[in-house]
This record gives C-alpha cells, structure tokens and sequence, in this order.
C-alpha cells in the first residue's frame, strides 16, 4: 500500500465514512478509553510537563544532528556485521529489499507492524516479484486477510472494525467457526500464524528507534510477533524513517516512557526489543544476515523549514487519539495511511498538495493534539503553516473566497467602513428574520443556516448602545 | 481600575446583551469603562484561514486602537487569543512588534480578568437551575484559562453545575471550518448538543460567543430546548 490510497475525493471519501456507524461507534469508545488511559499513565508517572519537555529536548538535538547520529549508527550496525543501505525514494528502498530477497532466494517473508514499510509500497512491490507475504502483527493481519483494507490509525491499524466485523473477515477468509470473543479470534490467528513463522525465510521490522551509539535497533509491541519475526528467519531487513535514532540508551529510555503511555496508556508494553546486528557465534537465534534500510523519501527537504518539529514524531498516535475530528470521519477519509492531525500535517509534506490539500483544513485548530503531544509538536500551528502556504504562496484558494478576505482586510482596518458594512448587513438581513433568527440564509450565510440557525442582527450594535448610555467614552 | 472593552464582532452585532451584562459586572466591581471606538475586528477570520497578510491590517488597527488602554478586557476566550498571537505575526516586524507585545500583555478575557486581576470569585450573581459549561478550545488549551470561569460558576447562587460529557472535544465551530467543513462540523455540533441534553441541565454555559452560535443554532435547528448562555450573562443574572 503506498502513502494515498483513495481514488475518492476528500468530500466523498467523508460522507462515506460519517455514514459507518460501526467505525464511528469503534472509534469513540477507542478514543474514550485511550484518553482516560494516557491521562491516569501520565499522572502516575509523574512531572508529565518536565517529561515531555526533555522528550522533545532529545527529539530536536537528534534532528539539529541528525547527520551525525545516522552516520554513527550506520558505522555501527556496520562494525557489528550488519548492512546499512540509505535509500532516497521510497522507490529505491522496495527495491533494494526486493533485490536482497531475490539474492537469498526468499520466497515467504514474515512481517511485524511497520507504517514506513506502508509508505514506500513494499508489500506490492515484493507480492509483484513473487514473495508472498505475512502480516503478523494482529491488527494488520486483519486488514491483509480483508482484501488489504488499508489502516486507518497509526497504532490500531484495524481501529475501524469491531470485533463482530472481524469474526465475519475471519470466517469468510480464514474458516472460522468460534465466536467474536477477542481471546478466540486471536487465538485463531495465532494458530494460522505459528507455521508462517518456522516456514518463512524473510524477517522483515520496522524500528521505534535505532540507537546510535550501540547501532541497535529497537521494537516496542504488545503481541510478541515482531520478536519471533526478528528470531526466526534467517534474514531479517529492518526499515526505518531516518529521523527514527536516538544518541544513546539513556535517550531511548526517555522516549518508550512517553511513547508506551502515550500510546496506549501503558507504563511499558509486554515487549521491548533491541537487536544489535544479526546472530553472534554461540547465539541460539536471531538471524544470520541483517539488514538496515533507512527511507528518507522526502523527509530530509522537511528538515530545516517550518515544518522540521514534525520529525520529532515517536507515531504514538495520542493526537489521533483526541481529535475531535478524526472522531467522526476516522482514518480511511484522509486518504492517507498517515491520519489524524499528525496525517494531515506530514501526508502533504511527503505526497505533496495535490492529493492531501484538503487535510490542513479539515480542523478546527482546537488544539488537542498539541496538547496531548508527547514531545510537544505544535500540530496545530503546523497545519496553520500548510494553510498560510497553500493560500499566500501556491495561490491554491478559490477566488471567490480571496476577494472575501481581501475585502475583509480593508473592511476589518476601518471603523467607518465596518460601521458602514454592519449597519448594511443589518438591514439587508432584516427581511430573513423571523423570531430574533435566520433559517434561510442566501449567499454564504446558506453553508450555515442548512444546519444552524443564525442569530439575527441585534437592533442595536453594542457600540451604539455603549455611546448611548456612556456618552461615547 | 481602568478598562478598555475589546468586544468583538459577535457580541457586537449579535450578542450585545452579553457585552451589556459583561459590562455591568465589570462596573459593580468598581471598574471605570471605556470603549475605543476605533476596534472592529481581531483578525482572526482570515489570520486562521491562512490569509495571514490580509489579517495584518486588521491587527495593526486593533494595535491602534487600544495604544493608550491600561487593561483589555474582551467577553471571548478566541479572540483573546488572537490578540496574544500578535507578537508572533509581528516577530519579524521591528517596528511592529513593541507594540503587539505591549497589546498582547495587557490583555485579559473577560473571566481571566475577574478572578487573577480583580481577584474576586463570587460577583453576587443567582441564577436557580442546572447548568453545564462547555470549555472553548482556544481559552482552555491555547490561553490557558480552564479553573476561572468554573471558579466564579460555582459561586453563582442556585445554579448547580453539572459535568458535560467529552467535554474536552471542540463543537465543531472553528470559524471558516464550520461552513468549508459543513458535513464534519454537523456531527462535532451534534455530539456535544446531544452530550448537553444528557446532562438535563437547563443551561449550557460557555465564554465564547462563536461556540455558542453554533452550539445554540444547531440546537435550535433540531428542537432540542437547552438555553444557551454566555457567562456574563449568567454573572449578570439576579433572579
């Protein structure tokens, strides 16, 4: 699956999904249990505000020297036998995994959860070439045994079903005969997992954070899958964004503390896994040949803009997690793998206006998410940015609404000239009041009053009625 | 005390009662009022829909218009926060930027200025019935006044306030989205119309008079019969 995955413009792909009830119904009560969750974590860790600021003290060293930490990563991995490959385009680094695949002959390759490997196509491009190919974390095993139903949430990829939705897929695809109780459905997958597992040739991971200084990488989960995937097979190729590094064990620390929480309320996850190159003599696992594929695809032309706090990202999804928005349309509207407000500032940087021009304005700039932000990206104010550019700089507005606001500028600088305007305005709407309300409003006012009423013009404006009674102090 | 009102477009035009009560309170409290006539509006429509450049005439008269003003006071927590960007849009602008900050620090919303400046939680008001408040995103997470307005609501005489469900989530309004976004907005609105209904309270209270268009159109539109009020007039209110 690429980056975009809708044909769909953003206003259909919307009305279809308010229409889910299911997924709507799915995604609040995620988000109500998620936001109790976080919050209880970040109370009982304690000094939450000082935790986050040193969280994204770590966040903009690494990115102020990021050429610094990869290098000594890759030097690294590299001293302790592994390979390290940079990868340009999302292109170039399918293909560099397609092309280490081909050389051992790889036929089935086993997968742990991964939003990068999502967002340079990979598993078209190895299905293409012949692989076949296992998704094992749960929630992306659901969506791939579903015809490949993109994810809709960077965390809880399969958000969007309930759990009745998941026994139908597993029955259709998967013979399943048991209930849609979660312990029987995971089971069942587990089962149909375990042989992939011992048969595949191919580990392939993604990374939470690589560590520099040890050139480790490192694998938060709660399912346990992406140790076996790392365990089993024989290869093993781990793909990371290049901003994903931290200096040192003592950073990451910092960071899996906010990350578990913020994720899923947790004060760590069953698993935290760091891998340090492949097997050593004497090991009893792990896998023989090893592979780092770091993907900028864009990322580093984000670096140094206004935009360069939006790779201080840890993908805890927290600021899905609260957006009001995204509460209502869920992940599948912003036609982006990436969703919610964290989507809608980073799909525009990486797939351009063209196919995301919409998401910076499907907010209201209410500002949960830089509220829940555990290293403190000011989400908001980002998409703020994306819409200043889009309007002054790519003249991407209709024109209709440029001459509203340019007016605005000139009405909204002069008092006689807005004096003038809502004394007009006044008048004008008088007609369409009944009951001190519009219902009906022409013009622009009809967007509004198709599902509101509208207040009607007071008779007197309060500067009128101020100058009235106070002698115009 | 000396104060400037800064009283918005909304409450100037459509809200003036709530300006009225907010005036009132502020003179039972001693303060001396003034209203610069030269204000219209903060900015804020097009500074939000991107259209930064056109928003800065509207700021620098603003700027102007409150140069000589002591304390700002204004009955809306979203255009408060508007007035504490200034000095942002401004940072680049030398000539500018004293006097946003200047703007920017002397500037209160409405319950802000009660309770820290004039420091009094109980202004004398009653009110009998069951109320419930609904926080603004822009005056609870980017202006940082969430305990003020609960502080003086909980003194009200005969007003018993009750918890909103989910209130932290935005009611959709968010100025321009709530026209470009209509379908989106319509089930944010709806959300928090029908979490006011469960609470059965007969008011739902808010500081911000775009929240409360929306929150109260909508619920006028779908007969659902919560009366929606602003603060001030809650604070006004003696009966």
């Amino acid at each position: 699956m690429a980056m975009k995955f809708s044909k769909k413009n953003f206003t259909d792909r919307t009305k279809d999904n308010i229409s889910d009830d299911f997924m709507r119904q799915a995604v609040a009560s995620a988000q109500e249990r998620l936001h109790g969750r976080r919050l209880d974590a970040a109370e009982e860790l304690g000094s939450w505000e000082e935790w986050r600021s040193h969280g994204e003290e770590i966040r903009q060293h690494v990115l102020e020297n990021l050429d610094y930490y990869l290098h000594q990563l890759s030097e690294n991995v590299s001293q302790r036998g592994g390979h390290v490959f940079f990868a340009m385009t999302a292109e170039e680094a399918s293909e560099y995994i397609r092309d280490v695949i081909k050389k051992k002959e790889g036929k089935k390759v086993v997968k742990s959860k991964s939003m990068v490997t999502e967002e340079i196509n990979l598993n078209n491009v190895l299905e293409e070439a012949g692989c076949e190919v296992i998704e094992t974390d749960l929630g992306e095993y659901i969506l791939q045994v579903d015809d490949h139903d993109p994810p809709s949430h960077i965390v809880a990829p399969a958000l969007h079903k309930n759990r009745e939705q998941i026994r139908e897929v597993f029955a259709e695809k998967l013979d399943y005969h048991n209930t849609s109780k979660p312990e029987e459905l995971a089971l069942h997958a587990r089962e149909k997992l375990r042989q992939e597992f011992l048969d595949a040739d191919i580990g392939i991971t993604g990374c939470n954070f690589a560590i520099a200084e040890t050139g480790s990488i490192s694998l938060v989960t709660n399912e346990g899958n992406a140790r076996l995937v790392s365990a089993l097979p024989k290869t093993q190729i781990t793909v990371m964004g290049m901003e994903r590094v931290v200096p040192s064990f003592e950073e990451f620390e910092v960071l899996v503390s906010l990350l578990t929480r913020s994720a899923v309320g947790q004060k760590l996850t069953s698993y935290v896994t760091a891998l340090t190159g492949p097997r050593d003599e004497g090991d009893v696992d792990g896998p023989e040949e090893f592979h780092l594929v770091i993907v900028d695809n864009g990322r580093s032309e984000i670096l140094g803009t206004e935009f360069q706090s939006v790779l201080q990202c840890i993908r805890c999804a927290a600021c899905v997690n609260v957006c009001p928005v995204y509460r209502h349309i869920g992940g599948h509207s912003y036609g982006s793998i990436y969703s919610g407000p964290i989507g809608a500032v980073l799909s525009p940087l990486l797939g351009g206006y063209d196919d995301f021009k919409e998401l910076p304005f499907a907010s209201t700039l209410c500002g949960a998410c830089t509220d829940a932000c555990p290293v403190k990206i000011p989400l908001h104010e980002l998409l703020h940015s994306h819409r200043r550019i889009m309007v002054e700089e790519e003249g991407r507005s209709p024109i209709s609404e440029r001459l509203a606001m340019k007016a605005f500028g000139i009405g909204a600088s002069s008092n006689p000239l807005y004096s003038m305007g809502s004394k007009v305005a006044s008048t004008a709407m008088k007609p369409l009041t009944k009951n001190d309300r519009i219902s009906k409003g022409p013009g622009p006012l009809k967007d509004w009053t198709d599902l509101r009423e509208f207040p009607a013009v007071g008779n007197t404006r309060f500067r009128d009625w101020f100058y009235d009674q106070k002698g115009g102090k | 005390m000396k104060v400037s009102l800064f009283i918005t477009c909304l409450v100037d035009m459509f809200y003036a009662e709530a300006g009225k009560d907010m005036v009132e309170v502020l003179e039972r409290q001693g303060c001396e009022l003034s209203f610069p006539k030269g204000q219209v509006c903060c900015g804020q429509p097009a500074y939000n829909s991107g259209y930064v450049e056109n928003s800065k005439s509207a700021m620098k008269n603003m700027i102007k218009a409150f140069e000589n003003a002591e304390y700002v006071v204004t009955p809306s927590g979203s255009c408060a926060t508007m007035f504490k960007l200034y000095p942002d849009v401004f940072k680049d602008d030398p000539n500018w930027l004293p006097r946003a900050q200047e703007l920017a620090d002397k500037t209160y919303e409405f319950t802000q200025f009660l309770v820290n400046v004039l420091q009094v939680e109980n202004v004398g008001a009653k009110l009998m019935g069951k109320a419930t408040y609904h926080p603004s995103c822009h005056m609870t997470r980017l202006l940082g006044a969430s305990e003020e307005p609960r502080k003086l609501l909980n003194q009200v005489e005969g007003l018993e306030m009750i918890p909103l469900p989910n209130a932290h989530n935005c009611c959709g309004f968010g100025g321009t989205f709530s026209v470009k976004m209509g379908d989106i907005s319509e089930q944010m609105v709806d959300e928090k119309v029908n979490s006011a209904m469960a609470t059965e309270a007969d008011y739902l209270i808010g500081a911000d008079c775009g929240c409360l268009m929306n929150i109260g159109g909508r619920a006028e539109r779908v007969g659902k019969p919560i009366r929606v009020m602003h603060i001030a007039q809650v604070l006004n209110s003696h009966e």
